[in-house]
């Protein structure tokens, strides 16, 4: 191939490789060639390599050996070599590389050239990705360029000095007067360049900010001469007079007047105009509407004007084009906090777009819908969510859940109602769900003592219909073994009875504890269940047993111990499982301490106990110290399980520790 | 502020990519599939909003898409740039492109890279919108291409030659040379 190739011909080589590896092998030959011929001297063929070279770089092969080139051709005499010279500083450089330092000289010449052309082609390279220093170094350049150019220039020198400003934002003072100054420019490229680099400067300073407070007459006018004139064929758009520079405007407008009368005074007839004048029936003319919109209601405008918003935005709701509707809801997002009422009039809307098809407006509806839940409107507006969880991109099931769940919290109108809400989500998307869920869930339940018996007749039968959901399935394996008795007792005020033998529950826990659908810590959860279960059942006790110690050989180790520890128990009190006795003396032998958050959030360090000899008949007592390590303040609850002998056998006591005073955490 | 434009076709192939944000080149790349992952996975008559890409800025970013034939035009933008505008601006990119290259195709994207950058290069600068009015930017990009082709380098070289030939100053053409005893008759050549 021969060296002096140009850009097309590569280009078709390239695409005529019929696989991936002879594009490569293409590829690679090409980038030999450029690379011998970056060393040799100028054969008039540079600024060819590295257009090829950038052509490349796009289809994502490496190309960092053409950055000095670069350097190399910015400093070129030539147009067309510094052109392509800028473009790939461009693209292959940025601020971390050695090399981007070397072309600011070469930048600070072109922003004096004579030509128009190569000074606008420096102005690009310094917006795009001029350094903290070269912004300093040449920031005095750009503010002379704003005062004394032509317009071309002009607006490229805005833009570049909102880049510096975002780099060294100290420089802001420097521009303040220019740009103040550019605003009675009539070149709509320009103002469109000054208005950002305003925007800019009063979004990082205050007291710019307070400045240009002085300038909202003068963008009043502004606004005034694009709505009101005529058909002006340079800067129309679908009927529309510069719609860009109008939405620019009017964000200026919104910055200023926020929190101050006066400037919202000066505006409000405008967008008063604006919003009766505006023709929505295509883009260009709703984009202009919605920003007047929200800077309707984001400044203290008045109550008429805010009233006619909100109804523009209603009216947006109901529109066919669904990129009207995306955007409405986008709007009503951002003033469903401050104008909460006036949204709530179109939940029912809002709501119906759950059902859209098109993923985004789902998801924007889905937004909208947890932002105006309240406790009027709770029992309506869950039905809706969980019927759209049942059918949601799955994309969006986990947050779907986290939303429901909080929603549930903060609003649930009686304990019932919440257990039912978390155990549809359960149901439904068990899967998507957060880890705390499960504790949560399980707090909940026992808080909820009326209810115990009608929650575990209700998770029993979850989980004999279905064991593939891990979070549902370890709720109702603890809360069998907890609650066992009532199911077993068959009586329900809330459900209708149904007899529930004992063989049943143990035919359930054991399925759990057999499946490979169940998680390691699933089946510690239904082991433990069963092991409970063997002080709440009379007549399978043996079966118990022989389940618990199939498990003491189990391959996974935490399933093992438990099944060795519970074995234990079962051999050493035997004969007090009725109840215990408390002889004379106890004998502390172990303390066992078990929490269930999400392992790694809380970490426990357990000192040594005082003694461990607790006299008898309450004449004494021994102490432990837990300390326990909560970096992400979740809420705690521990179960402490004591294990002691009292006259040569060995007994044990459980208790659950669901609330610590809140300084704790 | 946009942070990337990305132009590539139904098959994911990148015509044209231009990120206002550093990034490494394998972050890129990875961003452009991405992209078109999701991007590709739309019906035609769904919205022209996209959110839900992690690659670039985390959740303040969307991406803003136009389906041409066999072209997406991607306009990956945060928060503070007016959704429905980005629309427009799209449109008026793409027939500035039309207006510049005659009936636009995606082989004219292909073929002429460099080109589409400059053109973009008067509609984009760094990040943000620069200018909107169509014709202004195609006369300002005529007016480099004329730059470009009057200083020379090779792809002006051969215009170059024939226009110095035909300014050369050549002497009356001789109709007969006589010498001695041989006639040479010279045939009639047409003028340059």
């Amino acid at each position: 191939m021969s060296p002096s190739v140009r850009l097309q011909e590569m280009i078709r080589v390239i695409r005529g490789a019929r696989t991936q590896g002879e594009e490569r092998g293409v590829i690679q030959r090409e980038c030999a060639a450029i690379r011998a011929q970056f060393r040799q001297a100028d054969n008039g063929t540079r600024s060819h390599n590295l257009a090829k070279l950038l052509y490349v770089h796009m289809l994502g092969y490496p190309a960092h050996f053409g950055q000095m080139e670069c350097v190399r051709l910015i400093a070129s005499p030539r147009y067309n070599e510094k052109r392509v010279g800028y473009l790939g500083a461009m693209m292959l450089l940025d601020e971390k590389q050695d090399a981007s330092l070397l072309i600011t000289n070469s930048i600070k010449n072109d922003l004096s050239h004579s030509s128009q052309y190569v000074q606008s082609l420096a102005l690009c390279t310094l917006g795009c990705m001029g350094s903290a220093e070269m912004c300093r170094d040449l920031a005095p350049e750009i503010d002379r360029l704003l005062r004394a150019s032509n317009s071309y220039i002009k607006k490229k020198a805005a833009l570049c000095a909102v880049h510096i400003v975002r780099k060294v934002p100290e420089l802001g003072e420097l521009f303040t007067p220019a740009s103040r100054s550019l605003l009675s420019e009539k070149n709509h490229g320009v103002l469109h360049g000054a208005v950002v680099l305003i925007t800019e400067l009063c979004e990082r300073n205050p007291e710019t900010l307070e400045q240009f407070r002085k300038a909202v007459p003068e963008l009043v006018q502004i606004m005034k001469g694009l709505v009101m004139s005529g058909y002006s064929p340079e800067h129309n758009v679908a009927g529309i007079s510069d719609p860009f520079l109008q939405v620019r405007i009017l964000r200026l407008l919104r910055i200023l007047g926020r929190n101050n009368e006066t400037a919202s005074d000066a505006v409000n007839d405008l967008l008063a105009q604006v919003a009766t004048n505006t023709d929505s029936s295509k883009t260009a003319g709703s984009a202009v509407l919605y920003e007047t919109v929200l800077t309707v209601m984001d400044i203290k405008s008045e109550s008429g004007l805010r009233v006619l918003a909100v109804n523009i935005l209603g009216r947006f709701l109901l529109n066919n084009d669904r990129n009207i509707r995306y955007i409405s809801m986008t709007s009503l997002q951002k003033i469903v906090q401050t104008d909460h009422n006036a949204v709530q009039r179109h939940r029912g809307t809002i709501v119906d777009c759950l059902k859209d098809q098109d993923a985004s407006v789902k998801r924007r509806a889905l937004e909208l819908s947890l932002a105006l839940v309240s406790a009027v409107n709770i029992r309506s507006l869950m039905k809706e969510l969980l019927l759209f969880l049942s059918s949601c991109p799955p994309e969006l099931r986990a947050h779907t859940t986290s939303g429901i769940f909080n929603a549930a919290e903060r609003y649930a109108p009686s304990q019932r109602w919440h257990i039912d809400t978390i155990l549809h989500v359960l149901t439904t998307a068990g899967g998507d769900v957060r880890d705390e869920t499960v504790p949560n869930l399980i707090q909940l339940i026992t808080t909820a003592t009326e209810l115990h018996c009608y929650t575990v007749h209700k998770l029993y039968r979850a989980l004999i219909a279905d064991i593939s959901v891990q979070s549902l399935v370890q709720v109702a394996c603890w809360c069998i073994g907890e609650y066992g008795d009532l199911l077993l007792r068959g009586e329900c005020e809330e459900t209708e009875p149904v007899q529930v033998a004992e063989d049943d529950v143990l035919d359930a826990l054991e399925t759990v504890l057999q499946s490979h659908m169940s998680s390691p810590a699933t089946r510690g959860f239904a082991l433990t269940a069963t092991m409970k279960l063997s002080t709440r059942i009379t007549h399978n006790v043996d079966r118990i047993r022989s389940i618990v110690s199939i498990y003491g050989s189990c391959i996974d180790v935490e399933l093992q111990q438990r099944a060795v520890e519970y074995n234990a128990l079962f051999k050493k009190y035997d004969h007090m499982r009725p109840g215990k006795t408390l002889g004379p003396n106890y004998r502390l032998f172990m303390t066992f301490v078990s929490h269930s958050h999400p392992p790694q959030s809380v970490q426990l360090q357990m000192k040594a106990p005082s003694g461990d000899v607790i006299p008898a008949h309450g004449l004494g007592q021994v102490t432990q110290t837990v300390l326990l390590n909560n970096p992400n303040k979740v809420s705690l609850k521990m179960r402490v399980r004591v294990c002691y002998t009292s006259q040569d056998f060995v007994c044990q006591d459980t208790v659950q520790i669901d609330s610590f005073p809140s300084p704790a955490w | 502020m946009i942070k990337a434009i990305l132009i590539f076709n139904n098959h994911g192939k990148p015509r044209l990519i231009r990120f206002y944000e550093y990034f490494a080149e394998d972050v890129q790349q990875q961003i452009i599939r991405e992209t078109f992952h999701l991007v590709s996975k739309r019906d035609d008559n769904v919205c022209n909003f996209l959110e839900g890409g992690s690659l670039i800025g985390g959740s303040d970013y969307k991406l803003i898409y136009r389906h041409y034939a066999t072209l997406y035009f991607v306009f990956c933008v945060d928060s503070s740039e007016s959704e429905l505008g980005i629309l427009d601006l799209i449109q008026v990119f793409v027939e500035t492109l039309d207006k510049c290259f005659e009936n636009v195709c995606e082989l004219d994207l292909i073929f002429h890279m460099d080109k589409v950058h400059f053109i973009l290069q008067e509609v984009v600068m760094g990040g943000m919108v620069l200018e909107t009015n169509m014709n202004e930017i195609v006369g300002q990009v005529e007016l480099q291409n004329r730059m470009e082709k009057s200083e020379g380098g090779f792809s002006a070289a051969p215009a170059r030659a024939v226009s110095a030939v035909k300014n050369i100053n050549l002497p009356e053409m001789p109709r007969n040379i006589n010498i001695g005893d041989i006639n040479i008759k010279v045939p009639s050549l047409s003028p340059f």
